[in-house]
């Protein structure tokens, strides 16, 4: 006598798992303590807000009128303070009548950096349109050519410089940082020493003192007559330092790829650089986007630190905008709570990108 | 450089050749193996025997430190080109499948065609899709290896060694992690493929497959070759205490 197996069918589960009412009752009303803290917050945030609507936005002063701001101090907040110096905080010491050149410029390297995050353009012409794009972005900046001015670097500033320096220091320490974490892990010792003295060295030093090191002590070693740009010498050391913390995070990616997917492409007969480019690096990156896209926010707001160069980026040329004005230096908050929405504008982009990106890498990783 | 002139019908020639795994693991020892072209050999021997390191020095995923090593003409020394041209002609299929999880299956078979064949792509598809029906896979193509099970990714396997048109295939515990449901689809691929007249070297276990296909059986002991005869020989007369142990513990239950 031999068992008939009959296969039972699959059927819906009892309760809705999924959707807004259960994800609410799971999480928020779950049990008592979770009903008590989700109460508790929400009274919270109900007696708090009206007391911040009111200072924000109720008694608030929209006027670029000092006088105005004086009389409601402490009562309400005086968005006056960006009206009246937004083209300081935004431009720093450019050339007022030629801000329309850091405009175009920036605008021009936003649109290109939006465009590059897009995989449809991952297009060999793009590098060429980045090299024409760079080419206008410094022309419009420095001028010099086709009827602009000369705008000597040291009068760049505030928001066009933040975003040149991020961009650039970004675009060049990635790659960079990818080639240290392959040379760490080379079976050629002298590019292997290299590599970890380099990462060693820079991660052992603050960025204040790379900086420092670039603006004051550097020159000190040029042959006389040779100059380099401060600009480009603040770049150099932001890339080097940024690249060094990325290269320990693209070897960690590196290290989780299983030794047999390289011998597997060895085995089919791919080369050295093939085998990288083509098997270890798409997976090992794909592992590390929220530790590389954590580096690319803090160069972004590291940025920052150049004030201390002399160079007013858009934290350098907050403070350049008020701290001579004593009629709008009492309302400093307001402005930097300007430049932190800034600043968290571009972050949270950044932010939102890498998830995306994730979720589009994790595509052959579902069943 | 010796005596392989001499031997033209042998495609691979091992000649005196010992290897270490750092300055004690003595994992090769004095090994001289002839392969004739279209030969079918099954290895087989206890774990650390030296089986597995024995076919990866064939493609050099393994370096041999004394001794010569001759595939299809050409030595392997640290040369890289030497290298290059034999991994051309020997396809190799792992234990642990090692497909590419971030590719399709179908880009999987066509990345060395195109990248060291230089071959079109729509050519190089034309293959890989010819060699996916070969092993019964086709309707596959594109999805991604961790969605197909254990027998499937291993057929998909054997399908991206065959796409560079190998003249030898090593096998390394082709079937070891698979469910036992899984075995058998695998190795009738083998079979097959060993049945077309392919120069194929296997380490495995599954004494079925030997006495079915192979023309001679290499038992491996301690980094030695220990015996090597016909399956019929080998199974039914074995000479050496020692593979007659190993055979009692494989087949005696």
């Amino acid at each position: 006598m031999s068992a008939v197996f009959e296969p039972i069918a699959a059927r819906p589960a009892p309760i809705k798992t999924e959707g807004l009412v259960p994800w609410v009752r799971r999480n928020l009303f779950g049990n008592w303590q979770s009903t008590l803290t989700t109460v508790a917050l929400v009274a919270l945030f109900l007696y708090w807000l009206p007391g911040l609507a009111e200072w924000a936005v109720v008694k608030a002063i929209f006027r670029a009128d000092a006088d105005v701001c004086q009389a409601a101090r402490g009562e309400g907040a005086c968005w006056g303070v960006v009206a009246e110096k937004y083209r300081l905080i935004i431009f720093g010491r450019y050339p007022y009548e030629e801000q329309w050149r850091p405009e175009v410029a920036t605008l021009l390297l936003v649109g290109l950096l939006v465009v590059s995050c897009i995989r449809n353009f991952w297009k060999p012409w793009l590098a060429a349109v980045w090299g024409v794009a760079l080419g206008a972005f410094f022309w419009l900046m420095y001028g010099g050519a086709l009827g602009l001015t000369v705008v000597p670097t040291d009068r760049w500033g505030g928001l066009p410089l933040t975003i040149m320096l991020a961009s650039l220091s970004i675009v060049l320490a990635f790659p960079l940082s990818v080639l240290v974490a392959l040379g760490r892990r080379s079976d050629m010792p002298a590019i292997r020493t290299f590599c970890v003295i380099y990462v060693e060295l820079i991660r052992g030093v603050p960025l204040i003192s790379v900086l420092f090191m670039a603006s004051f002590m550097f020159p000190l070693f040029m042959p006389p007559g040779l100059t380099i740009d401060v600009l480009i010498r603040v770049l150099v050391g932001i890339t080097l330092f940024a690249a060094a913390y990325m290269a320990e995070i693209v070897r960690g990616g590196l290290q989780a790829i299983p030794k047999g997917q390289v011998e597997a492409a060895q085995s089919l007969g791919l080369s050295y650089w093939q085998t990288q480019r083509k098997i270890v690096l798409p997976q090992a990156l794909a592992m590390v986007v929220p530790g590389i896209m954590n580096n690319f926010i803090s160069i972004f707001k590291d940025t920052s630190l150049v004030t201390i160069v002399s160079l007013y980026e858009l934290t350098g040329a907050l403070g350049l905008a008020l701290n001579s004005d004593a009629d709008w230096r009492p309302f400093k908050i307001e402005g930097y709570l300007f430049i932190t929405a800034i600043y968290f504008m571009f972050c949270f982009a950044m932010s939102r990108y890498s998830l995306w990106i994730e979720k589009r890498l994790n595509v052959s990783k579902t069943r | 450089m010796s005596t392989h002139h001499a031997h033209d019908h042998h495609i691979i020639t091992f000649d005196k050749v010992n290897k270490w795994y750092g300055n004690n693991f003595h994992v090769l020892r004095d090994i001289n193996l002839n392969v004739a072209r279209g030969e079918r050999i099954v290895i087989c021997g206890p774990s650390g025997s030296g089986k597995s390191t024995l076919i990866r020095c064939i493609n050099r995923l393994e370096e041999h430190q004394e001794g010569h090593i001759v595939v299809d003409g050409t030595e392997l020394t640290d040369d890289v080109r030497a290298v290059e041209k034999v991994r051309k002609e020997v396809g190799m299929v792992f234990q642990q499948f090692n497909l590419f999880p971030h590719l399709t299956v179908l880009e999987n078979l066509t990345l060395s065609p195109m990248w060291v064949g230089k071959m079109p792509k729509k050519e190089a598809e034309e293959r890989a899709m010819a060699q996916l029906k070969r092993v019964r896979i086709a309707e596959q193509a594109q999805k991604f290896p961790l969605q197909l099970s254990g027998g499937q990714q291993q057929r998909v396997a054997i399908a991206r060694a065959l796409c560079l048109k190998p003249k030898i295939m090593l096998f390394d515990e082709p079937t070891s992690a698979l469910d036992p449901e899984m075995i058998k689809e695998v190795l009738d691929v083998m079979i097959e493929l060993a049945k077309g007249g392919i120069t194929m070297l296997c380490v495995t276990h599954e004494m079925g497959f030997a006495k079915a296909v192979a023309d001679r059986v290499i038992f491996m002991d301690q980094g030695q070759i220990v015996e090597e005869s016909n399956p019929h020989e080998f199974f039914n007369n074995p000479k050496s205490d020692r593979t007659k142990d190993f055979l009692s513990k494989i087949l005696g239950h």
